[in-house]
């Protein structure tokens, strides 16, 4: 009788171990395997691999994931556009210089490149895990020390546990012109927001505080003091507009 | 369900093969990480309607074949760390069972070790794991046969026969 059948190969023992056999050729190895006991301990053997591959890694499911991965395709999208946003911007402005050449002067519009480089800049740095930031907030002192000598002015940095944010750290980055600060915070749930600092080259002593949504990041902006800084997070409105007010009055008592 | 819940849905499975394959929890999340920005940049040139699991391990499968031919592990080290644990051990019982999956995994070779964590752990099917892996089906059946067998050698016999198969 067995003869009349397909022979059962090693693939059909491990399609077996898998559970991707056919009902009826599932039937056809477990007879084969119960008249062959070292093809049968075979099995056993990996059956058992896949209950303890399982048993070892399974955990790691319920593991919560980080909310920088889930932003992930929601921050991607937003530093993609800027790109073909300013290619358009560009040949608008040509447009635009030619047909009013000789008109007006030149109007600076350096706000708006502080608010996009500081929500780019969010964008790139908040879904990081490991490398969040350059100095932690463990050494907040040198922190501080060390950006406030490199961005030229005398920083401070608002604590803001009250409002249930902690300080993870800092960076410096290339800004337009010179160096910026970047301070980032942590709330429980994983959300961050980010405090980006330059020295003001408009010479602008203080603005109110300004609004701008740049893909899914918010950013808070104003001037103080020859400062200029951008809160940026992706939360409510209401809620950064909060943080920023303490921000401001922390920086301003 | 948009794109970032569609990929944010597989994130737990990316993870759990991420730890099984680098049997290390920092190397792990990296490789994650690396993925899903991978994965954003390219996402247009996903396929809609074809298999997104599939799409996610073969940017993972390809990123970790890229690190490990830039930065291979330290083999020399392992391999003297290996041959010290199943001496230590040879000598305090005369024979070594070595029961603890993670590190008989983690002496296989990379290609079988794939092939076992694909189907056994995240059950894949065999072609599944072969477009993953960009190899044809045959090669994957052979690569889980003989991986299966040097686990199990492993797992089981333990002792010189082990450290011999294992051991390159």
């Amino acid at each position: 009788m067995t003869s009349q059948k397909t022979p059962i190969t090693e693939a059909d023992l491990h399609a077996y171990v898998d559970g991707r056999l056919s009902e009826e050729r599932r039937g056809e190895v477990e007879a084969f395997l119960a008249a062959h006991p070292a093809e049968q301990e075979q099995v056993h053997a990996y059956q058992e691999q896949n209950r303890l591959l399982h048993g070892s890694f399974d955990a790691v499911l319920d593991e919560p994931i980080p909310t920088q991965w889930q932003n992930f395709g929601r921050n991607w999208r937003f530093y993609c556009k800027p790109v073909a946003a300013a290619l358009a911007w560009i040949v608008v402005g040509g447009l635009l210089g030619w047909w009013l050449r000789g008109e007006y002067g030149g109007v600076p519009a350096r706000s708006s490149d502080f608010v996009r480089r500081a929500a780019t800049a969010h964008a790139v740095y908040t879904p990081e895990v490991r490398h969040p930031v350059e100095v932690t907030a463990e050494q907040e002192e040198h922190l501080v020390r060390w950006l406030s000598k490199r961005v030229g002015g005398q920083l401070k940095v608002p604590q803001l546990l009250d409002l249930g944010y902690e300080l993870v750290g800092g960076r410096l980055l290339p800004g337009d012109p010179g160096p910026v600060a970047q301070f980032m915070y942590q709330e429980k749930s994983g959300q961050r927001l980010t405090l980006y600092i330059q020295t003001d080259p408009s010479g602008a002593r203080e603005t109110a505080f300004r609004f701008s949504q740049q893909g899914s990041v918010g950013v808070f902006y104003w001037i103080d003091r020859r400062l200029s800084y951008a809160l940026s997070g992706e939360i409510k409105k209401e809620e950064l507009l909060r943080v920023a007010n303490a921000v401001y009055q922390k920086l301003n008592p | 369900m948009d794109d970032t819940e569609a990929i944010t849905a597989h994130i737990p499975h990316l993870r759990r093969y991420a730890r099984a394959l680098t049997g290390d929890r920092i190397a792990a999340e990296d490789l994650v990480q690396d993925t899903l920005e991978r994965a954003w940049t390219r996402f247009g040139l996903w396929r809609r309607g074809s298999d997104l699991r599939a799409w996610l391990f073969t940017i993972m499968h390809n990123l970790h074949v890229n690190q490990r031919k830039s930065n291979p592990p330290s083999q020399s080290y392992s391999a003297e760390h290996s041959a010290l644990e199943l001496s230590v051990a040879a000598n305090q019982e005369g024979r070594l069972e070595i029961t603890d999956l993670h590190k008989a995994l983690q002496r296989l070779p990379d290609e079988q070790k794939e092939v076992i964590l694909l189907i056994g752990l995240e059950q894949l099917s065999y072609d599944e794991a072969a477009k993953v892996l960009g190899v044809p089906i045959g090669t994957v059946m052979s690569r889980l046969s003989r991986g299966r067998e040097q686990l199990r050698q492993i797992m089981q016999r333990g002792g010189a026969t082990a450290q011999l198969k294992v051991i390159k």
